[in-house]
């Protein structure tokens, strides 16, 4: 009977004592590509600054801009990670919800990589040989026939006798697009295949042929020997451990912290490396972005001293932390920071 | 008349007959079916226990290194007064080089052989995290200026896996991250009484640590806002969820309208929590306007989501209370709400209890609905006391687990299996409370 008082007592008091109170840490969600870059910034800088240290969430590159875009105001998050631009619909949705003023600025390049197990055959592969092991269809004859290779000495003689079989990024990852523009669809060009779909492409004018061209070319084959994954690069790891004769494709930095379980194959004869990507000999790779909600400047404490601690060069620089875990560092960072520091807003996308 | 034995039974008791042995055949199956069954679930049990605790136990301990750190006045305060605005300038950049230079000192004094390898690679056995540490312990007292402190430092997780056989020689020759010159290293310090495995207090305190440091990771925030979402789920499911059920038991009349709320009392108990996540995104912070990756909107989610367990379970031991008792009290005047208060909700309540524990453990454990509101993040800083602790952001044991999962470097295996260790104890020291309660009070009729 008392404990029954107790408790109502206390609904009403938590009911009652609920007090709107400021926000006072930056909250920062997106990209899980970028979430390790985010968390060690995050935490150096709750270290080093006399303001809590932000809250970083993952979830994907799109979700994170949609929730950016919900609108102004505390219960809605400063910053989203990226690993892709923004797209003209996120910058509709946000201009529908009050966001108008965004600030884009371009953290660093990341590397995609392909993979197999540390003790499985060596790969050198190409654009060209990837897309023929694992595109839907591929040139044959100047025709589009079906993919029906089963081993890749099959799509390259100087590549192992072993059955395909890859394991690439489902397609709500940011590195999926990548992979289909810097890989597939160089190796469609590459074969041939892209100019038979040209060839049959409908659309009005050549524009639109050869965007449905492009999108015919990022069909992968759905026999099982290409196949998504929608988690996260540990799951890819856990089944290359299962299966040693597949491939997987990971991000750099992921790769150099299971160096001792992969072994990594070169593209086109370039070894991905800090170094090769900064030079831009190796083809994979893109930026990372983080979209900043200019509104909150001023608003949430930290907020504007976080963005300069990221970009400055003892974080994002090259000898810094960021690039010791995979970054790339941008050659352009002294730019980023005088962007940075001015609030400038980002344009209309080209 | 004789009586012609019936078909496939034996004239005789003492001969079993075919039809007798057969029965007996399908009953021994049917034993030996409930014994694999058992035996099935058992080492499902047994294998998934035994993958956690070979992998997760050894997070319960810490390789540390232990020498003596000079903290020179000159690099720390540069300005020479004391004055900790001005001391802040100095970075963990600055400390990790005083710790480095007085670990190589340390080295040097116990006559340890570093050749082969870099001051920089000697100094990367020490944790990022010690210098962050170290900072603020000197911030907070200021004199330890120019004093030599004898410090216990987390080492590197690399070199924590390798006394922990995570790591080995083999996979540090193809490893970029640690050296086997640097695990050579690390055996002469081991031999040397500086590098030792220690009992691991940290990670029952501190924070989630990045992807850099998995040795400084620990699931003190993710324990406390597990704690205060389990509290306000209480606070807030147990008056609701009793108060339902005494008035659908005892109050509401039978009818269409009270059966279509059982149905859906009981639909509501299956619906997958994913969904309750949506939903408290769309009304608790969108709506509503409450803090993001605070426990209060996750406790309000997990409500939805435990309500109608404790609900069905309350309504059972309400209903188990016999009507003789009811009657006894109606009997002798007391009213319908003397009788629910004073009689009924006493001797149910062993049962509601028990109800509540369960329900509570089964949030607990509860994943899903925390990922929309943005529980599954990282949260560096403690949530301040109740109350308004509860508006801070936090995450909870489960998802401390899962997001360790994902992170890439290995270390964080071992971190994420030590969580459900965790969890496991929470949940069956949950369990047995409410077994034992329930035979203490529980009362048969």
């Amino acid at each position: 009977m008392k404990s029954f008082h107790l408790t109502v007592s206390a609904l009403a008091f938590a009911a009652v004592a609920m007090p709107a109170a400021a926000r006072d840490q930056v909250q920062v969600t997106g990209s899980s590509t970028v979430l390790p870059y985010a968390t060690i910034v995050a935490e150096a800088f709750g270290e080093n600054f006399d303001f809590p240290t932000p809250v970083v969430e993952g979830g994907g590159s799109g979700a994170g801009r949609k929730k950016l875009c919900e609108g102004v105001g505390e219960n809605t998050v400063d910053i989203a990670n990226s690993s892709s631009r923004i797209s003209q619909s996120d910058i509709d949705l946000c201009t529908a919800n009050g966001v108008t003023e965004i600030m884009e600025i371009r953290i660093g390049y990341d590397g995609i990589v392909f993979a197999s197990d540390v003790n499985g055959a060596d790969f050198a592969l190409t654009p060209a040989d990837v897309y023929s092991a694992l595109a839907a269809k591929v040139a044959k004859d100047g025709a589009l026939a079906d993919n029906t290779a089963a081993q890749w000495a099959e799509v390259n003689a100087a590549l192992p006798a072993q059955d395909i079989l890859a394991f690439v990024p489902g397609t709500k990852h940011g590195t999926r697009e990548v992979f289909d523009v810097k890989v597939i669809e160089a190796g469609c060009k590459e074969t041939g295949a892209y100019d038979l779909y040209l060839a049959v492409a409908e659309g009005a004018d050549d524009k639109e042929k050869g965007d449905n061209a492009k999108k015919a070319c990022h069909e992968l084959r759905t026999d099982g020997k290409s196949v998504d994954i929608d988690g996260d690069y540990t799951e890819t790891l856990a089944r290359l451990d299962a299966d040693k004769n597949a491939v997987g494709v990971f991000g750099l930095s992921f790769y150099e912290n299971n160096m001792d379980k992969l072994k990594v194959a070169p593209i086109s004869g370039v070894a991905p490396s800090v170094e090769t990507i900064s030079t831009g000999e190796y083809p994979v790779s893109r930026p990372l972005f983080m979209y900043v909600k200019k509104a909150h400047i001023g608003v949430i404490p930290g907020l504007k001293e976080y963005l300069e601690f990221f970009v400055s060069d003892e974080m994002a620089g090259p000898d810094g932390p960021l690039a010791e875990y995979g970054l790339v560092s941008d050659p352009e960072l002294a730019a980023t920071q005088a962007a940075v520091a001015a609030e400038t807003v980002m344009g209309p996308l080209e | 008349m004789t009586v012609a034995p019936m078909k496939g039974r034996s004239a005789s008791i003492l001969t079993a007959a075919p039809d007798m042995k057969r029965r007996n055949r399908a009953e021994a199956r049917f034993r030996l079916y409930g014994v694999i069954a058992i035996a099935v679930s058992l080492s499902v049990l047994a294998f998934m226990l035994v993958t956690i605790f070979s992998d997760g136990i050894s997070s319960f301990r810490q390789a540390k290194l232990a020498f003596p750190v000079t903290l020179d006045a000159g690099v720390l305060d540069p300005k020479g007064n004391g004055n900790r605005d001005e001391m802040t300038k100095v970075t963990t950049v600055g400390y990790g080089k005083v710790l480095a230079k007085s670990f190589l000192a340390a080295l040097d004094a116990k006559g340890i052989d570093t050749t082969g390898l870099k001051d920089k690679e000697v100094g990367e056995l020490i944790s990022k995290e010690a210098a962050g540490d170290l900072r603020a312990r000197v911030l907070a007292d200021p004199a330890l200026l120019g004093q030599t402190i004898d410090l216990v430092v987390l080492a590197n997780g690399r070199i924590d896996g390798y006394l922990k056989g995570r790591v080995t020689m083999d996979s540090a020759k193809l490893d970029s991250n640690v050296s086997p010159e640097q695990l050579q290293l690390a055996d002469r310090l081991s031999a040397a009484g500086l590098l030792d495995l220690h009992w691991n207090v940290a990670f029952f305190t501190k924070p989630d640590a990045s992807d850099q440091r998995p040795e400084a990771a620990g699931l003190g925030v993710a324990i406390l806002g597990s704690l205060y979402m389990m509290i306000l789920v209480a606070v807030m499911c147990v008056p609701v969820g009793v108060a339902a059920s005494i008035y659908l038991e005892e109050f509401a009349p039978k009818n269409r309208w009270t059966d279509l709320i059982e149905v859906n009392v009981s639909n509501l108990a299956a619906v997958p929590s994913i969904v309750y996540g949506i939903l408290g995104l769309a009304v608790f912070i969108n709506f509503a306007g409450l803090p993001q990756s605070s426990s209060l909107v996750g406790a309000l989610v997990i409500s939805l989501r435990t309500l109608p367990t404790v609900i069905i379970a309350t309504r059972a031991s309400i209903r188990a209370v016999p009507p003789s008792i009811r009657d006894a009290a109606l009997g002798v005047g007391a009213s319908k709400m003397q009788t629910v208060l004073h009689h009924v909700l006493p001797l149910a309540m062993p049962g509601i209890l028990t109800g509540t524990i369960l329900g509570l453990a089964v949030a607990l454990g509860d994943t899903a609905p925390l990922l929309l509101i943005g529980m599954v993040a990282f949260v560096d800083n403690y949530p301040s006391l109740p109350v308004d602790g509860f508006l801070d952001p936090a995450t909870a044991l489960p998802v401390q687990v899962y997001s360790w999962a994902t992170r890439s470097d290995p270390a964080f295996i071992e971190r994420s299996n030590g969580a459900i260790i965790v969890l496991l104890v929470v949940l069956i020291t949950m369990n047995l409370a409410a077994v034992l309660l329930r035979r203490k009070f529980e009362r048969r009729w």
